[in-house]
């Protein structure tokens, strides 16, 4: 109950702010809309299908460029986790490559793929491939030996080994990892849609700017930070508290 | 305890395992220090010839853990194996189980060699080495799932097998939610619902309270000998290999060599506190001292222990 409250006197404060400045036309309203304006625009673009069909391409892309990220992204990090050459040479190239933004790929995906999805997708991967790859590879290594022996003593081996002891075992280690890659991916798609402009919501944001419709512009921002918030808050919340349940691990805070 | 000839206590079933002669048809007398050729008929179940194991440490040079361990092991047999810590009496359970190769020399197991695990010999670790993410049941099933046993008989072997622990009840909880007991009787659960001829034990009571321990030992004596298994114990302390073991097995310390061995032959069951097994115990812990004052002493003078555990790279 407290917790709500301090949530809605910040929210409105911050909204009360928002109607202050805007009611003050420093600058002018084109510039700097209204909440409601934003509301407003939220609401054709709901109405008009813009934004749900940009929602649905872009979750489509950032899902898939996600989901390469995490099957690459863990048999590479298990791969170096497990291989002393591997760990010596790429562990520290894989390091020094995650301080590149993945939008540096552009270029070189526009020339490799041509202008569409699979360049958008290149990027995406770039973007939470590294994160992912680290995670599953720190994750190995912090994982107890016991559970590979004791997996091995009972039988697992190969593919087996990896999917029901390995794997599992590393989870708990690598959520966090995952989480990061998700954002990053997220991130990459947006600024990758605002360049190359077919649909999705990083196009409609730059359709925003070309019409000067800076409520538009604001409404695509909020939809992508709910967006987010919402992989984050649902998603990734309840696989952190499926663990925790599971192992006995204390939540934390 | 000189005495070869064994009682055979009414109250315990004879196995009835194809491969195990009945209990009390011992091959002779035990003979002391270095066991008999490999070669002997009737195979062992479980046989080590002249295995030795050497580390790098990580001063780089080689540390001798293990030197030329030879013992046979019937089937059926309780062995325990003392010895003071760094004495390389864990590494040479990881041996058995082929999580770990030796340097040279032979682990055979009914007579053929041993590269690598196999469910025929099932470890039972020190820390359980049960997996958090799955049930009490996933786990006792998790080897025959492995072997691609068909669903309907792992659960009904899991039943069996968690009601044997008397565990019957928690098959649904998460190991999290038991306690240090209740985990190990887990642990011993799945390494027998894969049937295994050989049941190794890496110290497993060690952390568990004294009440605890005496109800799992008088738990263990009865599954030995309600399925005749054959049971390779490593433990450090010497009262819980006596009250256990048909035969004890102590190794000096490092390197790790048979120092001696002691056939124990008191009636079962037996409970820690019986003045024979404290008996027994003494004359195994007299010969151990001089090894655990030589464990110390390295301690002391290395300042830190090196490292040789069972887990390190080889």
């Amino acid at each position: 109950m407290k917790r709500a409250a301090r949530y809605i006197i910040f929210y409105s404060a911050l909204l009360a702010l928002w109607v202050i400045l805007a009611k003050l036309k420093i600058w002018p309203p084109y510039l700097f809309p209204t909440p409601w304006g934003v509301a407003e625009a939220l609401y054709v673009g709901f109405q008009d299908h813009t934004y749900l069909i940009a929602i649905a391409v872009s979750m489509q892309r950032v899902l898939i460029g996600y989901a390469i990220s995490v099957v690459l992204g863990m048999i590479l990090g298990l791969g170096v986790a497990s291989n002393k050459f591997l760990e010596e040479t790429m562990g520290g190239l894989l390091v020094s490559l995650q301080s590149l933004p993945s939008i540096c790929w552009w270029p070189l995906a526009l020339l490799w793929f041509g202008l569409n999805q699979n360049a958008i997708l290149f990027v995406v991967v770039m973007g939470s491939l590294l994160s992912v790859t680290l995670a599953m590879e720190d994750g190995r290594k912090q994982m107890p030996k016991i559970f590979g022996q004791a997996g091995r003593n009972l039988g697992a081996k190969g593919f087996k080994l990896f999917w029901y002891v390995l794997l599992p075992a590393s989870l708990p280690f690598i959520v966090s990892g995952l989480k990061q890659g998700w954002a990053f991916a997220w991130r990459s798609l947006i600024t990758a849609e605002m360049l190359y402009l077919s649909l999705g919501l990083g196009q409609v944001l730059m359709m925003g700017r070309d019409l000067n419709d800076m409520s538009a512009v604001i409404a695509v921002m909020l939809l992508i930070i709910a967006l987010g918030y919402i992989i984050d808050g649902v998603v990734f919340k309840s696989m952190e508290r499926h663990l925790q349940n599971k192992w006995g691990l204390a939540p934390a805070n | 305890m000189s005495a070869n000839a064994r009682a055979v206590p009414g109250r315990y079933p004879v196995p009835s395992s194809p491969r195990m002669p009945a209990r009390g048809t011992k091959l002779g007398p035990v003979s002391l220090g270095e066991s008999s050729a490999p070669a002997m008929a009737p195979v062992s179940k479980v046989g080590l010839s002249e295995i030795c194991l050497s580390y790098k440490t990580q001063s780089g040079e080689r540390l001798l853990a293990l030197d030329h361990i030879n013992l046979q092991v019937r089937a059926g047999e309780f062995l325990c194996i003392v010895g003071p810590s760094g004495c390389g009496k864990s590494t040479l359970l990881h041996l058995i189980a082929g999580l770990h190769s030796q340097t040279s020399g032979q682990v055979l197991v009914d007579g053929h060699p041993v590269s690598g695990p196999g469910t025929d010999r099932i470890l039972i670790f020190q820390e359980h080495g049960l997996f958090p993410w799955l049930t009490v049941a996933e786990n006792v099933e998790f080897g025959m799932k492995m072997k691609g046993i068909p669903k309907a008989e792992r659960q009904e072997r899991t039943r069996y097998y968690l009601k044997l622990v008397h565990l019957a009840k928690f098959e649904k909880s998460y190991i999290h939610q038991l306690s240090g007991g209740m985990r190990q009787r887990v642990a011993i659960a799945r390494a027998l619902a894969t049937e295994p001829d050989v049941l190794l034990m890496d110290e497993p009571f060690a952390a568990l309270d004294a009440q605890t321990r005496d109800l799992l030992h008088d738990e263990l004596e009865r599954i030995w000998s309600e399925t005749g298994r054959t049971i390779i114990f490593v433990t450090h302390n010497v009262r819980e290999a006596v009250r256990l073991g048909d035969r004890v097995v102590l190794l000096t310390f490092r390197p790790g060599r048979v120092k001696n061995e002691f056939p124990v032959s008191l009636p079962r069951p037996r409970s820690l506190e019986d003045p024979e097994v404290a008996m027994a115990a003494r004359e195994v812990l007299d010969e151990l001292r001089d090894e655990i004052n030589r464990s110390l002493e390295a301690e002391y003078q290395e300042g830190t222990k090196p490292h040789i555990e069972p887990g390190v790279e080889v």
